[in-house]
């Protein structure tokens, strides 16, 4: 009877694991959303005032600098890095390259997808001070951009990989050229592939590494594409530790913004790939 | 002549709780002479899949799939019983469709139930056990020389005899075959089914098959299932010479001809699409 | 007046057929040219920080700064020796905390939740892996830190502020374990059901056949998600620079705080930029992340691709 009592008490252990991972998750979300939302209900308007002189010091205004500097910078970047990452996923999975050129490539961007985000930033400020440029939005669009590139070729490589072989086939069928055909592919993988572009998205949003030396760590509002800007995950980082409550507030407050855009961003990507699944084979009519 | 009857099935009914319910199998009864060969067939989609897993609570491992009835084994039931389901299933083996080697090595494979089970005294005990299940395959002679190596490096063929020698090597009392040969070429195939030939007299065997021809060379009885019923069940020269149900004459005459002119390309077809019979398989990369 | 349509008709599809095959030709361009982008940008990078590396290089010998623990970029000292002893800490006791943790959860979510329930157990999976680091970082400042500083390090004997090694290991541990986890389901949700079937048709129980069959098929995979974790704990950046203190120092217990080689960075590159020599250190650090990252990618490919080969199913 041993290892039937073995298997019950292991089935206790999956079980006790896994509580522990979702109760770790919700503690997560929970604090940043009550301290944050405590934060916030206590002056809202904080998103949409911009930061005032002694900032940093006081938390005098809001900031609405990094609100608006997350969305100047990983909008941009994430349209250039969608482009760059669905053309490389078509080539790496059409007909337009040899198996083993795609080996080679595919090793490659396992290698920048694990490559830390710091090293990224690291990459860029080196970059700025060999051109003699100096931190701005501009280079802060540059890092994330690349930080997202290898991210969403991954999701649509993958997503193109899961379109069946019989749209390739029937596309070529009907004499359609390689280029048109890859696009029918892409159709027919388009949930995979807006929901990958959205997770790209959202880890360009949250991610603070790459644009910490690269974007300027402002604490004023964006003043144009090469004058220094911030993002709210910076300002988390910056003001989490200050000694004053108000500027640590804001850091709650802000983190409450960031954790429901990303959480928002992932329901849409769900949801989106839900409406669009009826364009895939086999998907859901609706 | 009256048979011994190893296992049974009473009014035994599963639906498949999906998205919709599907019910596969809708109330059969049947039995299963001890020591023959049964084969259960009927055209695909009937349940006959699904009749087989059923026999050895392969089901359990599934969520969405309602089971009721009730199977019993030598008389007492397998699912109202306080006996769990792997001591079960060590009584009812249980061969899959598909070549499936554990990814061990070839000993092992053959050692993994009995080593669960503790079967065995000693190291020697185990080798012997191991040889002589190899044997009882005809696949000794092959593989004596490389035991250890791992078991996904012989052929399909070869792989699909481990199979049957890791299931008899626990010693059950039944052994389920689902269509064993489908995914064999022709050549292997053949070897499989003298395997089976050679233990049929030993063991009690139930085999799911989709061809009428390996039915009529192999099974002492058939079943025939028909969208989740069952329409026949008759002695195996009886059932091909004289049906009693029109809907058995029918499938009978309808696939005699079919496979007359179709056996040809698909034999053809086998041979093309799976590996030539004593080559290893390709490792994946 | 027929053939004079058709001949229209034809004329049409073969200046149409030119512009597709134009597009065809341009769109290959640049198809090509994304191809080739990956490779560029990682040579690019990679020939960029061993550039900006050289100058440290040639003055410093390699193995000094490596095995030197004194600090003091100020002084023209670099000795990484802090800060990789505090990485590899940090790596060590991160992934002892959260490999078995994301193998048992892996396990759950493949081998035994259903329906409902496994979705909204991914879910909240997936949402754990998207959460910013940032945001582990300061739910950690809030909850963490006051735990570990006032109960846990006092508990065995230590003082200690809460920031320090054990604490970003702590928290480093709940970054990787969803990212381990779905890399570990997606290799146990690849294995075919007749290998379940198999076993549990010999009569194996389930833990028979998960500890047996299972995690050893899906063991390549789950190995590299485990050799891939370990690479982005050592390149993690922020959480550690939130939360370790920030001194460099060897580190003389688990409590205490000290540096890894990112937060090196962090920590430095703000007012010693303009310093050449540091700048070029810190340009180093990043290398050395580079190839330690890219070893152990590397290395989880090569382990993938040799023990599939040796157990497929």
């Amino acid at each position: 009877m041993d290892r039937y009592v073995k298997q019950r008490l292991f089935g206790v252990l999956v079980r006790a694991a896994t509580a522990l991972v979702v109760g770790v998750m919700l503690l997560v979300v929970g604090v940043t959303i009550v301290r944050g939302g405590a934060a916030l209900l206590g002056d809202p308007s904080i998103v949409f005032t911009p930061p005032g002189s002694r900032y940093m010091l006081e938390g005098d205004g809001g900031f609405l600098h990094a609100v608006l500097g997350s969305i100047f910078i990983v909008g941009p970047a994430t349209v250039v890095s969608m482009v760059l990452a669905i053309s490389t996923a078509i080539y790496l999975q059409s007909d337009y390259s040899s198996e083993r050129f795609s080996d080679t490539v595919n090793m490659f961007l396992n290698v920048l997808w694990a490559t830390p985000p710091i090293v990224y930033g690291v990459f860029v400020l080196t970059v700025i001070i060999a051109v003699g440029a100096r931190t701005s939005l501009f280079f802060g669009i540059v890092a994330i951009a690349i930080f997202q590139y290898p991210i969403m070729t991954r999701y649509t490589d993958e997503a193109l990989r899961s379109a069946p072989e019989t749209v390739t086939e029937s596309a070529y069928g009907l004499g359609a050229t390689r280029f048109e055909t890859a696009r029918m592919t892409v159709r027919a993988a388009l949930p995979g592939v807006i929901a990958g572009i959205i997770m790209g998205f959202a880890r360009g949003i949250g991610d603070a590494a790459t644009v910490l030396f690269t974007a300027g760590r402002s604490t004023q509002m964006p003043a144009g594409l090469f004058e220094p800007a911030t993002t709210l995950p910076i300002l988390i980082f910056d003001q989490s530790t200050s000694f004053n409550a108000e500027v640590r507030s804001h850091a709650y407050a802000a983190s409450f913004v960031l954790i429901v855009a990303v959480l928002a961003l992932i329901f849409l990507s769900k949801l989106l790939a839900g409406r669009f699944a009826r364009y895939a084979p086999g998907g859901r009519h609706s | 002549m009256s048979q011994q009857i190893a296992l049974r099935t009473d009014d035994l009914a599963v639906t498949y709780t999906g998205n919709r319910n599907v019910e596969a199998l809708k109330g059969v009864d049947v039995e299963f002479p001890e020591n023959r060969l049964t084969a259960i067939i009927g055209p695909s989609g009937c349940g006959k899949s699904t009749l087989l897993k059923s026999l050895n609570r392969l089901h359990d491992i599934q969520s969405n799939v309602d089971v009721s009835g009730d199977v019993l084994l030598e008389g007492r039931s397998i699912y109202d019983t306080d006996e769990p389901a792997p001591e079960i299933r060590r009584r009812i083996g249980y061969v899959p469709q598909t070549p499936t080697p554990l990814p061990l090595s070839i000993y092992e494979n053959v050692a993994y139930g009995v080593k669960i089970h503790g079967d065995y005294e000693s190291k020697s005990d185990l080798d012997d056990l191991v040889e002589s299940y190899l044997r009882k395959v005809n696949l000794w002679e092959e593989v004596r020389d490389r035991l250890e190596t791992p078991a996904a490096e012989l052929s399909t063929g070869q792989i699909q005899r481990l199979c049957l020698a890791r299931s008899l090597a626990v010693e059950p009392d039944v052994l389920l075959c689902d269509e064993v040969t489908s995914a064999l070429d022709p050549i292997s195939a053949e070897r499989v089914e003298e395997t089976l030939e050679s233990l049929k007299t030993e063991y009690t065997i139930v085999m799911v098959t989709h061809s009428m021809d390996q039915a009529r060379r192999l099974a002492d009885e058939v079943v025939f299932l028909y969208l989740g019923e069952l329409v026949e069940s008759n002695d195996t020269r009886s059932f091909f010479e004289n049906p009693q149900r029109e809907r058995t004459r029918s499938f009978v005459r309808g696939h005699t001809i079919a496979e007359t002119d179709g056996d040809e390309t698909n034999e053809n077809d086998a041979e093309a699409e799976s590996e030539p019979a004593d080559e290893p398989v390709p490792a994946e990369r | 007046m027929e053939e004079s349509i058709e001949s229209g008709d034809a004329d049409r599809r073969s200046d149409r057929l030119g512009r597709r095959l134009l597009v065809e030709r341009l769109s290959s361009y640049w198809l090509r040219g994304a191809g080739y982008f990956a490779i560029g940008l990682f040579c690019l990078i990679v020939l960029t920080l061993v550039h900006r590396s050289l100058p440290l290089l040639a003055e410093y010998s390699l193995v000094q700064m490596l095995t030197s623990a004194n600090w003091d970029p100020s002084q023209n000292q670099f000795g990484f020796l802090p800060a990789i002893v505090g990485t590899i800490y940090v790596a060590a006791l991160s992934m002892l905390m959260g490999t078995p943790i994301a193998i048992l959860v892996a396990i759950y979510i493949a081998e035994y939740a259903e329906g409902r329930l496994k979705v909204i157990v991914s879910s909240f999976i997936d949402v754990l892996a998207a959460i910013p680091s940032v945001i582990f970082g300061l739910v950690a400042l809030l909850v963490v830190v006051p735990f570990v500083g006032n109960y846990l390090a006092p508990a065995v004997g230590a003082s200690a502020t809460g920031l320090g090694i054990f604490t970003v290991s702590l928290v480093m541990a709940i970054v990787v374990t969803p990212f381990m986890i779905s890399l570990s389901v997606e290799s146990l949700e690849a294995l075919p059901d007749e290998l379940r079937e198999s076993s549990l048709g010999v009569g194996a129980t389930k833990l028979e056949t998960i500890r047996s069959v299972l995690l050893r098929a899906a063991g390549p995979g789950i190995f590299s998600a485990v050799l891939l974790g370990f690479g982005r704990v050592f390149g993690a950046t922020i959480v550690p620079a939130m939360l370790i203190g920030g001194q460099t120092q060897m580190p003389d217990s688990l409590f205490a705080t000290g540096q890894t080689l990112p937060t090196l960075i962090v920590s430095d590159f703000g007012e010693l930029m303009s310093i050449p020599i540091t700048q070029s250190a810190l340009i180093f650090v990043g290398l050395m992340l580079v190839v330690v990252v890219w070893f152990f990618n590397f290395g989880a490919m090569l382990v993938q691709r040799r023990l599939r080969r040796r157990w497929q199913y």
